[in-house]
């Protein structure tokens, strides 16, 4: 029992961390149709930017300031925000018109790109004035900036506050971009542009700036997700591991068997596909959790391609 | 049809040709060697500075790993040259990344030897590395050193392979032999790296030695380098209740395994191998890893004037402590060049067989005999993490070398801390 | 002239037999010469580095040609190339491996040049080719059936599948004796695992890799000239009107898919056996799988000499570089940005090196000679 809830409770935070990422590739598969590789590794910047931002303001060590977990979170998002426009400006928007696996060779370069720049060794010139950047080649340990506590415990599970923030958190965000999708002007914009493009730019809406509005809400959420993974697993890799990207691919698992383009499917998708790894690791062998999640991944392909909440489409001829 | 399709085939011919217009000019004055399968002939220049090739993880997820060893090898290089090189010729090292992949490691050696002619090649930490590298280095005869790939196989490859650290079977032995006599925690857990061939090694010794000795493995749990979650696992460690829980991984994933352990309230202590030593594994794992042993190849805290002596001029050179890659890398430089000096010839094979005769090499991490199967026969220290800093516990000797001369592997008597070490800290959780 | 009948005007349009036989033939002979030019002179010319990186070539040509079938050909989008090289290497490698042991009592290399090892070797690489066609064929039955970038999703997680079960195996068995003691149908499972199937023995040379990438471009440009070639591409430009006259789209992709997984099976092969490379699960995984289809894409989707082209630059453009260390990927990384920002279609788009206005004004002066 005790084992049950315990895998139960991290299934759920594993989970809502991939649905975090999840939600940034199915807006952008919704829109533009391609897999943005580059996207698991915005979430390796916005860990390791809210690393870089909280030792440059002195939040390591002791016990940080109330504001520091918000304001290294916003700081966080709001740069890889801005470099989620950034990437869509001077990579993807040029090639708007060519083939998709031409953006799909793009986005690997931009994301090989991020990440052999990421692992450089520090500038001198900034690191002598307090900031670390780039990150280099260590892995670092994030300063905990929130509160080691344990809630409750309920028949031998403690229940810690960074789980119950990260699921928290998680969810608000999923719900304000819910609310950001089906009940705002530029929501309904970006679901038009993402049902047909041409039609939505002849109706008026001017569909660069929705594109930009989505990679840019996408990189944020993806910050938020490497911010609450920083706080969760504190030892961080170094920018170029691979498993940045495994647990990026993770995320794009789970908007494909969600229903990709479909913004609920995506959270729905996190959560099964941290279950089954977690439920799969505790219950039958940790060595093939990755298989688990693949397997999820073909067999919900080849039953219903269009994801457990996606909508079949019809071929027009 | 065939008419067009030769005509527009026929260019294409040109191709691989046209591939190695760039390569031609940087050849010219290659010799033309023996076709692949057998070693390299040509003779080794006998004047100017003597090449030794070094490729190793400078960058990469085991970028720590290569740039440590780098430090140590320059280092050495550095005072060799400074006491008259070797041979009354200076000595040089050529460096490659291999960002520690299998591949690149294996055209890095073939570079090395072939295209720069190095006499010898020091490499790698990771073992899977220097299997790699080792198997072009036999192909090719021309001796290899690894300086701290503890897998049995890698000196299994050939005559040309040989290594200056002791071997996971000895390592496994030490670590399990601890924590029956001195932890008495005979219930052991076991958490490994299935995708490291370091960790699954390790963690066979282990498990074999334990077992022999009257020891119980508790449980066996996998994960694979990188992933940040370990709650399955460790939960079902912690159902078993073991007395101390093996990690034989990399440092890299040991920070996030102790803090999620302690989290779940498992307070057993961990146990690690050599693949724990850096630095940073006290940042990455803060107070989770407090009261944890891992065993490694030497002790900064070692109050021998070599240790300390190197200790002191590494940290003047590069402005850290030395760990154990560096010392070793160290080591392995020092230990060729003094069997370059005893060797009649540079040639690989006079070279190798010198290497392989090493006996009683007064190293910086013990005193190193080289056994017939080309692996270091030496002993290995137990270090505990107290107050952030890993402090010497007790040195294990291989087996049937207990009542050891004093000289090898002498450590301080406890209580007595080498100068320039943080004193210990009082009360840190001991089991 | 118009009361000839029917079988003479036959007759007269039927080229000669000969010279017929004797064009049909030369691409062969000439890829022949050169593989065997590349072997015994270019190759002791060169040194062993050069040859090493010689190889690495062939063996990415063959990746990329092969690839460029599936994507370029049919317009299908796999990113699990790496997984069936991954499974031609080790069963070849088990060939080779066991099969020298229990033949020979040794896994060294046995024999020159053609000698019985390189035969065995020979017979492997065929055999790592079809295993990797079977397994081709049943993971692209039922996941053709999808469009776009789900087949992407399915290759992709087919290969990571592959990647972590051998990371599963056991020790590679060193004798044998050891060998004789286990049962035969368990070898498969003594492939060492995370460390990588160590202690193959290096039977590839420039002769095999470049007999190799000699029949995966023959058959690539047969294949694009053939009346079957275009029902490939008909796919590409158009499944729902290719279906309409009476192509089966799908048994035409999973041919396409099988053709491709074959060749990425010898490439497999052939790497597992090379100097200096180890098989090891870490290395075919899909980052490697990632190299190929940028390779595909760099050359020109459907090109095959451009194809071979990217190949050649992707691999020397790292090895160029090694002496920037830090920066070389960052290097890469941009190149590859600026690339597809310059030049979408790849270096040669759709045509062929040929097709070129400077390389058909040096042709067609070739054959103004004639």
């Amino acid at each position: 029992m005790t084992r049950l809830l315990q895998t139960l409770m991290d299934g759920v935070a594993v989970g809502s961390l991939y649905a975090l990422i999840a939600l940034g590739y199915t807006m952008v598969y919704g829109i533009l149709k391609f897999i943005n590789f580059a996207h698991g590794d915005v979430f390796m910047l916005g860990a390791w930017v809210s690393f870089t931002l909280a030792a440059t303001l002195g939040f390591a060590g002791g016990a940080p300031p109330w504001f520091a977990a918000p304001l290294v979170l916003l700081g966080s998002m709001a740069l890889c925000g801005l470099l989620g426009f950034t990437v869509e400006r001077l990579a993807y928007r040029p090639l708007r018109n060519a083939p998709r696996i031409n953006v799909l060779i793009t986005a690997i370069g931009v994301s090989l790109f991020i990440e052999n720049t990421g692992q450089l060794e520090p500038i001198g010139w900034l690191a002598e004035r307090g900031l670390a950047f780039p990150f280099g080649t260590r892995p670092q340990r994030m300063p905990a900036l929130l509160p080691d506590a344990t809630l409750f415990e309920v028949v031998g599970v403690q229940v810690k506050l960074v789980d119950v923030l990260v699921i928290g958190i998680a969810f608000a965000l999923m719900g304000l971009l819910q609310w950001l999708v089906f009940g705002t002007k530029l929501g309904r914009a970006m679901r038009a542009v993402s049902h047909d493009p041409k039609t939505a730019a002849l109706m008026g809406i001017d569909v660069d700036r929705v594109i930009s509005f989505t990679f840019v809400v996408g990189s944020v959420l993806a910050a938020a997700a490497g911010f609450l993974a920083a706080e969760k697993y504190p030892s961080l890799n170094q920018p170029a591991h691979s498993t940045w990207i495994l647990l990026g691919l993770k995320a794009f698992v789970a908007a494909v068997v969600g229903g990709i383009g479909n913004v609920r499917g995506a959270m729905a998708g996190g959560l099964l596909i941290g279950m089954v790894e977690l439920f799969g690791a505790a219950y039958l062998s940790p060595q093939l959790r990755d298989v688990y999640v693949f397997s999820l991944l073909i067999v919900v392909l080849l039953v219903k391609p269009e994801g457990l909440l996606g909508k079949a489409t019809v071929e027009k001829v | 049809m065939p008419t067009s399709l030769l005509r527009r085939a026929a260019p294409l011919l040109a191709l691989p040709l046209l591939a190695m217009l760039p390569l031609l000019g940087g050849c010219g004055d290659t010799a033309p060697t023996a076709p692949q399968g057998g070693p390299a002939t040509e003779p080794v220049a006998q004047t100017g500075p003597i090449l030794i090739g070094e490729y190793g993880s400078l960058t990469g997820s085991e970028a720590t790993f290569g740039q440590s060893t780098h430090n140590g090898v320059t280092l050495a290089i550095e005072e060799i040259n400074a006491a008259g090189g070797v041979k009354g010729r200076q000595l040089e090292v050529k460096v490659y990344d291999d960002q520690g992949k299998t591949q690149e490691a294996g055209t890095a050696v073939t570079r090395l030897i072939t295209d720069d002619k190095v006499v010898a090649v020091i490499g790698e930490v990771a073992s899977s590395l220097s299997m790699a590298g080792g198997r072009v280095a036999q192909q090719y005869g021309v001796p290899m050193i690894s300086p701290s790939s503890t897998n049995a196989q890698v000196t299994r490859i050939g005559d040309m392979i040989s290594r200056v650290c002791f071997i996971d079977g000895f390592q496994g032995y030490v670590v399990a032999k601890f924590a029956l006599d001195d932890l008495k925690a005979d219930d052991i857990a076991i958490l490994y790296d299935q995708g490291q061939a370091y960790s699954k090694g390790l963690k066979e010794d282990f498990a074999r030695e334990l077992v022999a000795m009257g020891g119980r493995v508790a449980t066996e749990q996998a994960y694979t380098g990188g992933d940040q979650d370990f709650s399955a696992q460790l939960t079902a460690i912690r159902d078993t209740s073991p007395d101390a829980i093996f990690v034989p991984g990399y440092y890299t994933d040991v920070g996030n395994i102790a803090i999620q352990a302690r989290k779940l309230g498992i307070t057993a202590p961990l146990l690690g191998g050599d693949g724990w030593d850096s630095a940073q594994l006290a940042t990455l794992a803060g107070d989770a890893i407090e009261g944890s042993y891992y065993s490694n190849h030497y002790s900064h805290e070692d109050t021998r004037p070599a240790v300390q002596t190197f200790v002191s001029t590494y940290q003047a050179r590069f402005g850290a402590v030395p760990d154990g890659l560096a010392a070793l890398g160290y080591d392995a430089t020092k230990l060729l060049a003094d069997a370059m000096g005893r060797a009649p010839s540079l040639s690989g094979k006079d070279l190798a067989a010198a290497i392989n005769s090493t006996t009683d090499f007064p190293g910086v991490t013990g005193t190193i005999t080289i056994d017939p199967e080309r692996n270091a026969r030496k002993a290995a220290v137990i270090v505990q993490m107290k107050g952030g800093q890993p402090r010497y516990v007790t040195t294990i000797h291989p087996k049937g070398a207990e009542p050891a001369a004093p000289a090898e592997g002498a450590a301080p008597a406890e209580g007595a801390p080498a100068e320039g070490a943080a004193p210990a800290t009082e009360g840190a959780a001991t089991p | 002239m118009a009361s000839a009948s029917l079988q003479e005007r036959a007759r007269a349009l039927t080229p000669p037999a000969l010279p017929t036989l004797v064009r049909a033939w030369l691409p062969v002979l000439v890829l022949g010469g050169l593989t065997l030019l590349l072997h015994f002179v270019v190759g002791p010319a060169v040194g062993p580095y050069y040859s090493k990186l010689l190889m690495d070539i062939g063996i990415n040509v063959i990746l990329a040609v092969s690839l460029n079938i599936v994507n370029g050909f049919t317009g299908q989008f796999s990113i699990g190339h790496a997984g069936f090289m991954a499974v031609g290497g080790y069963t070849a490698g088990m060939v080779t491996y066991y099969g020298g042991l229990s033949l020979w009592g040794s896994s060294l290399p046995q024999g020159g040049f053609l000698g019985p090892g390189e035969l065995l070797f020979a017979l492997s690489c065929l055999l790592g080719g079809l295993a990797a066609a079977g397994l081709g064929y049943i993971v692209g039955l039922p996941s053709l059936r999808l469009r776009g970038d789900y087949l992407a999703l399915v290759t992709l997680g087919f290969g990571e599948i592959v990647r972590v079960l051998v990371q599963q195996t056991d020790d590679v068995l060193f004798s044998a004796e050891e060998l004789a003691a286990v049962p035969v149908w368990t070898l498969p499972t003594k492939v060492g695992g995370a460390l990588g199937f160590t202690g193959l023995p290096f039977y590839t040379s420039l002769f095999w890799v470049y007999l190799f990438v000699s029949l995966t471009l023959l058959v690539a440009f047969r294949l694009k000239a053939s009346s079957h070639g275009r029902a490939y591409l008909s796919v590409r430009e158009d499944e729902i009107a290719a279906e309409a006259m009476g192509i089966p789209t799908t048994r035409i992709k999973v041919r396409a898919f099988v053709l491709a997984a074959a060749f990425a099976g010898i490439a497999g092969a052939l790497f597992a056996h090379e100097v200096g490379t180890t098989l090891n699960p870490r290395e075919l995984g899909f980052q490697k799988s990632f190299e190929a289809v940028i390779m595909v894409v760099l050359g020109g989707m459907g090109s095959i000499s451009g194809a071979g082209l990217a190949a050649v630059v992707i691999t020397l453009l790292p090895e160029a570089l090694r002496s920037v260390a830090d920066y070389r990927m960052v290097v890469y990384a941009l190149a590859l940005v600026v690339m597809m920002l310059v030049r979408p279609q790849g270096l040669l788009g759709l045509h062929e090196l040929w097709d070129l206005p400077l390389v058909r004004r040096l042709l067609r002066r070739g054959g103004g000679a004639r």
